[in-house]
């Protein structure tokens, strides 16, 4: 556990006012669930909020107990000297709006009914998802956010947040995202969320009582969110047209490559932890994001942003292409935001800023550091 | 691009001279960056708002550990992203030699740079002359340490083609400074017959 955060735990709080979404729908409680690693310094000028990608939790960093084998899904990022060094700064992480892991999502017990939302929980997008966060920071009494960084889905958060809130946030990272999907990556989703819709299993999202669950489309469309986090290369590395446990092919319909034994592990062991319904439900938002159709341009939804951008993407990212990225740095450019952008050489696909971590912790680390030193100049 | 150019007397020497050139919260896009030391020096010494563009991007994290607004990319690539004369300086120090193109790299800076900071090595410099002339090699020095094989300077020219270029695409050369040996150098000489006494030359240009 060295260089850990160490044993950590997921802290809930209720938002008990509603909140009003981009749907125009008022909706409340929202209970948040959160963790944080190091220390809130007495400004309450070092927080930073790290946002998870599409099937994420609150569990960024360490463990959440001693026999635990698996730390949390940044912890290559997050703890004592990494780029997100917990000596500096106070790190906040919370499962997001409408999810499976704690925060209020369709899984959770309607108060009004006693049974769980199902499709009665209100469509909501990126900037919903923001709003609830926000409410979180302000009840933590953060002022400003030092800085705001995500991934993929996490991305998309973290670029609004300058948007929505131009004077809460000194810096934002964003990592192998987009202003908005590509139609073959709303393509995907869409495929996925069909496979969960045709479960029949999947009983118009009411299943929570019922002894099957819609295990089997949840499971292919994990699968299929597995192929898109790839790439080519990926997947020659990873798996080659190599069989798995045999030498020749069995003339059956059973598993016979790796590949296919890979997928279909992943989208088993998805099915213990997500739930179908916060599928539909994120992976809707995520379609929806568009900042340049939601303002009229990118330059216009830039415009008032006031803070130092850092964009990360990945040369084998196809899911969401370093195109993507270099017209927001261009946007940024042409607006004279101060901005810096790396393009990371990986062979990982889209998986790369989970994987990646070396030079990702050496790039944020610097960019981190560099704003302390210059508010010192100024 | 500046990690192929040694860290010499001669380069900080050009750092001064750059520096010297470009007035108090100027505007400053560095093509080729390198490490960011020129631009973090003009951040300090002239407070300008600067940024760089970089290809390697162990350069790239140099830049943002000295807290530099840095941009990965490929200046071959063009100037795209940047409006008409959006810049008051457009920097292209010790780079142009090893561009692709050099001549759109300098259309493109000039379009987008109010003025031009261009400086190269001068390959028509008396001991060039003569290391080719006596040696047969190709020439080698601390301002062209490489060999032939392994040279960023695919493109390497001399004062005169530079004037030459410059007035066939209606260039207007402002100020032209000659270093030799790392010394700034004024001398009659130098200025009279500067492709034969110059070392590098760095050139203040601008285009309408």
């Amino acid at each position: 556990m060295q260089n850990s955060v160490g044993i950590v735990e997921t802290k809930y709080y209720t938002i008990e006012e509603k909140i009003k979404f981009e749907s125009g729908i008022e909706f409340g409680p929202i209970t948040v669930a959160y963790e944080t690693y190091g220390t809130l310094n007495e400004a309450k000028d070092n927080a930073i909020l790290v946002i998870h990608a599409l099937t994420g939790d609150a569990h960024a960093a360490g463990y959440h107990n001693e026999s635990d084998k698996k730390p949390g899904w940044w912890d290559t990022l997050i703890g004592p000297n990494k780029a997100f060094d917990t000596n500096k700064y106070f790190v906040i992480c919370t499962n997001i709006l409408g999810g499976c892991s704690g925060t209020t999502g369709p899984s959770s017990i309607n108060p009004e009914t006693g049974k769980p939302y199902g499709t009665k929980f209100p469509v909501f997008t990126i900037e919903d998802t923001i709003k609830v966060k926000k409410k979180l920071l302000d009840w933590l009494g953060i002022k400003k956010l030092y800085s705001v960084a995500g991934g993929s889905m996490g991305g998309m958060q973290a670029m609004q947040f300058p948007i929505t809130y131009p004077d809460y946030v000194n810096s934002v990272i964003l990592i192998a995202t987009t202003s908005r999907l590509s139609p073959q990556a709303i393509a995907f989703n869409a495929i996925g969320r069909n496979s969960i819709i045709s479960d029949p299993d999947w009983n118009n999202g009411d299943y929570y009582d019922k002894e099957n669950k819609p295990d089997r489309g949840l499971s292919n469309a994990r699968m299929i969110g597995h192929v898109t986090y790839l790439c080519e290369e990926a997947m020659y590395n990873k798996f080659g047209r190599r069989l798995q446990d045999k030498d020749h092919y069995d003339f059956h319909f059973d598993i016979d490559f790796q590949v296919e034994s890979y997928l279909q592990h992943q989208g088993q062991i998805f099915v213990d932890r997500f739930d179908a319904n916060s599928y539909l439900y994120i992976t809707k938002a995520v379609d929806y994001f568009d900042i340049e159709n939601k303002y009229g341009s990118l330059q216009n939804a830039f415009k008032e942003t006031n803070a130092k951008f850092l964009v990360i993407s990945f040369d084998t990212d196809w899911l969401f292409p370093s195109s993507q990225s270099k017209e927001i740095v261009n946007t940024l450019m042409k607006l004279d935001k101060d901005v810096s952008y790396c393009e990371i050489k990986s062979p990982c696909g889209h998986d790369a800023f989970l994987l990646e971590y070396d030079v990702q912790d050496k790039i944020i680390k610097s960019f981190l550091n560099d704003h302390i030193k210059g508010e010192e100049n100024e | 691009m500046n990690n192929h150019y040694k860290e010499s007397k001669g380069l900080h020497l050009n750092y001064s001279l750059i520096e010297e050139m470009i007035e108090e919260k100027a505007k400053v896009l560095d093509l080729g960056c390198g490490n960011g030391y020129l631009l973090k020096l003009l951040k300090d010494k002239k407070h300008i708002k600067g940024i760089g563009i970089e290809i390697s991007q162990n350069e790239v994290i140099q830049c943002l550990e000295k807290g530099l607004s840095v941009i990965q990319g490929d200046i071959d690539e063009g100037l795209k992203q940047f409006a008409d004369k959006s810049y008051d300086y457009v920097i292209l120090n010790q780079t142009l030699q090893s561009t692709y193109n050099p001549d759109y790299v300098l259309d493109e800076m000039l379009r987008v740079g109010k003025k031009c900071i261009v400086s190269f090595p001068n390959f028509a410099y008396w001991r060039v002359r003569l290391y080719y002339f006596f040696k047969g090699n190709m020439p080698k020095s601390k301002v062209l340490p490489f060999e032939w094989y392994n040279t960023p300077n695919i493109h390497l020219l001399t004062i005169k083609d530079f004037f030459e270029f410059a007035k066939a695409r209606k260039i207007k050369i402002s100020q032209a400074i000659y270093t030799t040996r790392a010394e700034k150098r004024t001398a009659f000489q130098y200025r009279l017959l500067s492709n034969f006494f110059a070392e590098e030359a760095i050139f203040v240009i601008s285009k309408d």
